[in-house]
């Protein structure tokens, strides 16, 4: 019995991890621009992309480079690449598709559903391109299984985990003691009275673009490496459930968004553990509706007064 | 440059007489997952078609009644959605006022859009649709390949035979009707065979999920004998190499959905070594069904799975079905149902997956199953058949 809590316990773990990762990037677009950037899940989608034909690449899959790289010198070019390119893909988003309509002064309703119409243009242009037939990950480093208390965990999914938990002390340790971060705040805080400050706005929002997507692209790579078949809709629907999940932990608030996302893993884990699993999202979603009742704001979120 | 507007103009008119001279076609529709969840099925459904028109074409096209006839093949996408399956069946039957449907090919389709076929009169022949429900009271709607309530029985004995299991576990989409109607027979097969309760865990989850993670930690605490799951090429290679990693090593026995040839390129090494019940088996096969390999392979450079194959056969069977009928009168609902006829009457038609008979009663052929063990080549070989 108690086994069985522990295995389902890293069950949660590592699919809350990636909830979180992604719920982060929610997460910090919103806190800066209070912007729900719905694209967001296909820019994870876009990411686990992006790592799948950097990883063939460096095996050698295209003839750019010789085959016979060794698996895990290939992930360790993989990570920041893909990081990189995948950030580029949310700035340049952000550049083409917000930003026109922030400065002129668009209302926030219509910057999201831009947002959600660059969604469905990433999942679409990605079918398009690619056609619809799967593409398989390939694996970089040799699987190994442990054994924790009686609970099997393999090295992936122990490097998801302890991933997720270090990006969240970074970004905690980016926001709230750098200058950087202390602008996004004050960004958040009052986007017309920075710029009088003399702190670049459009630098801040890039910035949190740039780390916002460099983190959807680690959970796609980390995400694809565990899943290992890849599809354009793949991050919708957990786009979706990290969204949820960034609210109820309370939008805007980064301690928000770890928390909600592996609290909706746990939910789910452990629903579908005990009862039926038939009935996982109706009983995980029933609870969270009844956080977010008790507390509209999240977790750690706390309420805004509009100012005029 | 008037003059040459002129002959162009003439070379229109002359063009369009002789389309329409040659307007003696048939027209077939296609009702299939082109994209979405198994592209892989539609596109090797698409493919057996067009070697089949292109055949027929260059033979001069089917003769009815000493009247040759061109083929015209129009290819629906269906999303791999019910909802787009049934709007793919009334844009085919409707709009595109085919003769016959081909399609859809899994039973989560097949099922819905053969209300529509069987309400609006028109044959389809579903060539992948296992689901007892497909034709189930609709004299329209026919199929080529055999059923679940047949598929689950031969899974369970193969299962207590050849894999000496006296308990199971099951692991199925519970919104797919395919997998689910499948799942509940060969539970209640094999509970038949080791008495109520031998099916130790039967977990579900629901299309689009990635991490069976918390389902398959509660079936290996039951500690099974084998793992019997009915999924898609998808999915399957997920749901292997979880249950691996959760350190689940029994055999893992699947479905005729297995049978895709992007199973392997998406599963790798995790899915050697496993069984799965299908149509046919592309290794070592004979005759006519070697020559449709040996043309597919030359055509398309790769071995056709069972949905090419079993698409090849419906299509054929509705087509030997047309020229049984005689003569096509021209009014559509009135060849509707000739066609129809003709199909409900036909007996031992020799396809390349076995021989198929409709009793009149009902479009259910009965076919073999065959067992088929992937090797460690990642090859689909040929294990057993087994005949109801």
């Amino acid at each position: 019995m108690l086994e069985t809590i522990i295995q389902q316990g890293v069950n949660a773990l590592q699919l809350g991890s990636y909830y979180s990762l992604i719920a982060l990037g929610y997460c910090l677009v919103y806190g800066v621009l209070l912007l729900i950037n719905f694209a967001h899940g296909d820019i994870f989608m876009v990411g686990a992309y992006i790592a799948f034909f950097c990883a063939t690449a460096f095996l050698g899959h295209y003839g750019l480079i010789d085959a016979g790289m060794p698996g895990w010198i290939v992930l360790a070019l993989t990570v920041p690449l893909t990081m990189l390119l995948t950030s580029g893909v949310g700035i340049f988003i952000e550049r083409v598709a917000y930003r026109p309509l922030r400065l002129k002064g668009a209302n926030r309703l219509y910057v999201v559903i831009t947002a959600l119409m660059m969604g469905i243009i990433l999942q679409y242009g990605n079918l398009s391109m690619l056609g619809a037939s799967r593409k398989a990950f390939p694996n970089l480093v040799p699987r190994v299984l442990f054994e924790i208390g009686g609970a099997t965990v393999t090295s992936l999914k122990l490097a998801s985990i302890v991933t997720c938990f270090l990006v969240f002390g970074l970004l905690q340790w980016i926001v709230t003691r750098t200058k950087i971060g202390m602008a996004m705040r004050a960004v958040s805080y009052d986007k017309f009275a920075v710029p009088l400050m003399g702190i670049p706005l459009d630098i801040v929002i890039v910035f949190t673009f740039f780390l916002g997507s460099s983190m959807a692209g680690l959970a796609g790579l980390l995400y694809a490496m565990n899943f290992p078949v890849l599809d354009p809709f793949m991050g919708a629907l957990v786009g979706w459930k990290a969204f949820i999940a960034a609210v109820v932990g309370g939008i805007g608030d980064i301690r928000g968004a770890f928390i909600g996302g592996f609290l909706l893993a746990f939910l789910e884990v452990f629903v579908a553990a005990t009862f039926s699993s038939e009935l996982r999202d109706l009983i995980s979603f029933t609870i969270l509706l009844g956080i977010l009742s008790w507390k509209p704001t999240g977790l750690f979120g706390k309420p805004r007064t509009t100012k005029i | 440059m008037k003059k040459s507007a002129r002959v162009l103009l003439a070379m229109v008119c002359v063009l369009l007489f002789a389309a329409a001279a040659g307007a003696e076609t048939i027209k077939i529709g296609f009702n299939i997952p082109l994209t979405g969840d198994i592209p892989k099925v539609g596109e090797m459904a698409k493919q057996s078609a067009e070697m089949l028109k292109e055949q027929i074409n260059a033979a001069g096209g089917v003769d009815v009644g000493g009247k040759k006839y061109m083929l015209e093949f129009v290819y629906v996408d269906n999303e791999t959605k019910p909802e787009s399956a049934v709007n793919a069946a009334l844009k085919l039957i409707e709009g595109e006022k085919v003769l016959a449907m081909v399609g859809p090919m899994g039973s989560g389709r097949a099922v819905p859009a053969g209300e529509v076929a069987n309400n609006l009169k028109t044959v389809m022949v579903a060539p992948w649709s296992t689901n007892p429900k497909t034709t189930l009271d609709r004299p329209y709607v026919f199929r080529a390949c055999f059923l679940d309530d047949f598929q689950g029985p031969v899974a369970a004995k193969f299962a207590t035979e050849q894999l000496s299991a006296k308990t199971a576990a099951v692991l199925f989409d519970v919104a797919q009707d395919y997998s689910k109607g499948l799942s509940e027979f060969f539970k209640k097969s094999f509970e038949e065979l080791h008495g109520a309760g031998s099916v130790v865990a039967y977990e579900t989850f629901t299309t689009k999920d990635v991490d069976f993670s918390a389902q398959l930690t509660k079936i290996i605490r039951t500690k099974p004998d084998v793992l019997f799951t009915p999924q898609y090429y998808n999915e399957v290679p997920l749901i292997v190499r979880q249950a691996r990693e959760l350190g689940f090593k029994g055999p893992i026995l699947g479905s005729d959905s297995w049978g895709s040839a992007e199973l392997m390129g998406l599963c790798g090494d995790d899915c050697k070594g496993q069984y799965f019940v299908t149509h046919y088996a592309a290794a070592g096969a004979k005759g006519a069904t070697k020559e449709f390999i040996d043309t597919f392979n030359a055509k398309y450079g790769q071995i056709p799975d069972d949905v090419g194959a079993l698409t090849w056969d419906a299509t054929n069977m509705a087509l030997a079905a047309i020229k049984n009928m005689g003569a096509l009168s021209g009014d559509l609902s009135k060849d509707r149902d000739s066609l129809r006829e003709a199909m409900a009457s036909m007996r031992g038609f020799e396809g390349i997956t076995g021989t198929m008979s409709f009793d009149g009663t009902i479009g259910d052929p009965a076919k073999c199953a065959v067992i088929v063990k992937i090797d460690d080549a990642g090859e689909f070989t040929y294990h057993e058949t087994v005949c109801p």
